[in-house]
């Protein structure tokens, strides 16, 4: 066998939603599905991130699995059976849309993402119109020390997509979790003042890819902050080269 | 090391044993150290300077014997007396009956349930060596199952055997070991790794420090095992750091292990070498789920990771790892040594061998117990743990951590194995076994348990991290008694969401403790809510509430 041949993927079939598709082997079940127009929603999930499967909003069922699966990390295989939207799902992704809001403090018509907020768009879409849960109203601190940003944890959903960014994109791993729980926070190098941070190259890249109004350019009034998105270009570029 | 080598260590130790008179074994593990059995020894052993037996009498410390409530604990290995409640001060009175009549006041039982009812397999060296000399280990037939495995069997047939013992993981989810070490052996990888998981974690077990404290050379044994088995040159053990006696004694038995050359480059002169480093856990309950404990391992934050792929496929930095709890590779040295049809012989048709339950709560013996699975419920509870103590009533038991359920009377009688805990809706889990009598309020336990899962979230995913707090502050409102019907409703909503949506097995399971109270004592809920009183008198409500503003 010559060595280009190894590298031949091969294709797979399977059905979403009672539609067939086809798909390459190394696709996730959320790249089939956006290929094919099936809408799932996601937040922690970023094209040119490492997926990790933390917010559960693109969970599906796949016929003959006991658990739901993160479509933004299953890979496919042939003859799945994958259903995207059925009542279950969508009453789970409303919960954790609201267990998400109950969280910290989402005050939307004060917040610099208001109008471009990837959370308050997803429980527009997905119809979230009441919060059941009791607010937790943790108090937060807002951390403004650096020259350029700001990152006001009161909006944080931890998707961790800033982490990801800054290490493997940026390269820099300024960014990481600490704590437990509710208690978790996005911090800089170890956990200190953004502002001080040695490892932090000011690249803004955790800025563009976070999906709420965490972390934002100094100077954005209320609705003003609005993203570039890079990392689509930054794959293909990629892709292309290889 | 040779197998002739090894032989003649035995035979060397077997010697000098029957040439003492009088071994007074002192137990060591926690337990008895905690009420200062190491005093007990020192003294155990000036007494007998003392009365000038040295040359005939011994004292050594061993490792857990079981009964904990009794300790400090000491046997008399020649006839099988036991002491118990031993204080400093009772050494004289011990020294001076050896070869007498035992003495009458602080003699335990030994014809008790306690201890006639229970198997001994992964402890049957507990209480008995002296976890801190090797040789002791190897008079006990200690490494003859490696030496079987690397000079007379292949991998394959090693995994043959484990898996015709029927053995399943004892971490908890209890899947089939022999399966996970074949797929683990027919992984591709370059490397492949070994993992034990000694973050044993959850309240009121403790197992695998007892296994880990009184036997380690037991677990090192068995990792070498699976390591051929699987083709794997290194291991890791992980072990919390809360247990720095358990963590000393691996240590020191690894290092005893390469110098004789039981644990190395080429063991026993076969090709094989493997190494053991132990790792120590930071106080975060999620390591104990294999992928957050591989991240732990590599240096990471300890968060799971979505599985598939499991740890089999890629494991430790992406190679191919078997990951199996301390009592699982502590199960594997007399698999081999006897062979997995001696194992497949005991325990029931779906669960083979032995499990080990540490038993605590309300009930009159606690500590720590080994029973053929298929055991009743009843047989634990009021034979081996001697009932209840004061008179009360049994509730309910749970099982499991807090990832398990409470279960009540009416299934006291059914057989403990696997799928019959799964059943009335707890699981067998790693072996905490707390016992409940009347004075509990099942509402409170439910919310204890979920207290502990909203502060042991990683809080990488959003219903576990979340999901628990809301579910916590509902429990509070109840116990409050300013709960209403609907915040049950939402509360069992959540519970519904939480299991299923959660990334990793602590998630999926903390809704467990809930889940079970309120299908087994849903009235206790109910009182609470509509009555606004706590049937048990535990939780404050009311005026008693406003009493202690």
């Amino acid at each position: 066998m010559n060595p280009s041949a190894q590298k031949t993927l091969s294709v797979k079939t399977l059905q979403i939603n009672g539609k067939d598709v086809s798909a390459r082997e190394d696709q996730t079940i959320l790249d089939v599905a956006r290929e094919n127009g099936v809408f799932i929603p996601t937040l922690c999930n970023l094209d040119g991130l490492t997926p990790v499967g933390a917010c559960r909003l693109c969970l599906v069922e796949v016929k003959g699995s006991r658990r739901l699966l993160p479509a933004c990390i299953t890979q496919v295989q042939d003859n799945m059976e994958v259903s995207t939207n059925t009542e279950t799902l969508v009453k789970y992704r409303k919960m954790i849309l609201e267990l998400l809001f109950a969280e910290r403090n989402h005050v939307c018509s004060v917040c610099v993402s208001n109008g471009h907020c990837e959370l308050q768009a997803m429980a527009q879409k997905l119809g979230v119109d009441h919060i059941r849960y009791p607010y937790l109203y943790p108090k937060l601190a807002v951390d403004a020390s650096h020259d350029r940003f700001a990152v006001d944890h009161n909006r944080c959903i931890l998707c961790q997509r800033c982490v990801r960014v800054c290490d493997e994109i940026e390269g820099a791993h300024t960014w990481d979790v600490q704590g437990r729980g509710t208690a978790s926070l996005v911090i800089t190098d170890l956990n200190q003042p953004w502002g001080t941070s040695e490892s932090c190259t000011s690249c803004g890249k955790c800025v563009q890819v976070c999906p709420t109004g965490t972390l934002f350019e100094k100077g954005r009034a209320s609705g003003e902050m609005t993203k570039r998105e890079f990392l689509p270009y930054l794959t293909l570029m990629r892709e292309e080269r290889v | 090391m040779t197998p002739e080598e090894l032989h003649k260590i035995a035979e060397t130790e077997l010697e000098a044993k029957q040439q003492t008179q009088h071994t007074l074994c002192v137990c060591m593990a926690a337990g008895c150290v905690s009420t200062h059995s190491d005093k007990v020894k020192e003294s155990l052993a000036q007494q007998i300077e003392k009365h000038g037996l040295k040359e005939t009498c011994k004292v050594k410390g061993v490792g857990c014997m079981g009964l904990c409530m009794a300790g400090p604990l000491v046997a008399v290995e020649q006839t099988g007396a036991l002491y118990q409640m031993v204080a400093p001060q009772d050494a004289e009175e011990i020294v001076k009956n050896l070869g007498k009549q035992p003495v009458k006041r602080l003699v335990c039982d030994t014809t008790q349930p306690f201890f006639t009812r229970q198997k001994k397999i992964v402890l049957e060296n507990s209480g008995v060596v002296d976890s801190e000399r090797i040789e002791e280990y190897i008079a006990a037939k200690g490494y003859e199952g490696l030496l079987e495995a690397l000079t007379s069997m292949n991998q394959a047939e090693v995994v043959e055997q484990v898996s015709k013992s029927g053995l399943r993981g004892r971490g908890g989810a209890g899947f089939p070991t022999g399966l996970k070490w074949g797929t683990v052996a027919k992984a591709r990888g370059e490397r492949k790794f070994v993992i034990c998981n000694g973050d044993e974690g959850d309240p009121g077990a403790f197992m695998d420090r007892s296994v880990l404290e009184s036997d380690p050379h037991r677990v090192l044994e068995g990792m070498a095992i699976g390591g051929y088995a699987v083709g794997a040159s290194q291991g890791y053990i992980y072990v919390r750091a809360e247990y720095p006696l358990a963590v000393k004694r691996l240590k020191d038995a690894i290092k005893q292990a390469e110098r004789l050359g039981l644990l190395g480059h080429n063991i026993f002169g076969t090709t094989f070498s493997f190494n053991i480093e132990v790792r120590l856990g930071a106080g975060a309950f999620v390591c104990g789920e294999e992928t957050a404990l591989i991240a732990s391992v590599e240096g990471k934050r300890g968060q799971p990771r979505p599985r598939p792929p499991f740890p089999a496929e890629r494991g430790l930095w992406d190679c191919p790892t078997l990951i199996n709890n301390v009592e699982t590779f502590a199960n594997i040295p007399p698999i081999i040594r006897n062979g997995g049809e001696w194992f497949a012989g005991i325990g029931t048709e779906k669960g083979k061998g032995t499990k080990v339950f540490a038993l605590a709560g309300a009930v009159k013996n606690t500590g720590l117990i080994e029973v053929p699975m298929g055991i009743s419920l009843r047989e634990i509870i009021f034979e081996i743990g001697g009932g209840i103590p004061d008179g009360k009533k049994f509730k309910a038991v749970q099982t499991g951590g807090p990832s398990g359920g409470c279960i009540p009377e009416q299934f006291l009688d059914m057989q403990v194995d696997y799928d019959s805990l799964a059943k009335v809706g707890s699981i067998m889990g790693s072996g905490g076994m707390i016992v409940m009598d009347e004075t509990s309020c099942m509402v409170d336990v439910a919310k204890f348990f979920m207290e502990f899962c909203m502060t042991e979230s990683c809080g990488k995913c959003v219903p576990c991290r979340v999901g628990t707090k809301q579910m916590h502050e509902l429990l509070s409102k109840i116990t409050d008694g300013t709960a209403t019907d609907e915040n049950l409703a939402m509360l069992e909503e959540l519970c519904d969401v939480v299991k299923n949506t959660s990334l990793c097995g602590l998630g999926m399971t903390a809704p467990n403790p809930v889940v079970s109270t309120l299908r087994y004592f849903r009235d206790e809920y109910m009182a609470h809510i509509h009555d606004h009183r706590c049937p048990a008198g535990v939780c404050k409500i009311g005026k008693e509430q406003l009493a202690t503003v």
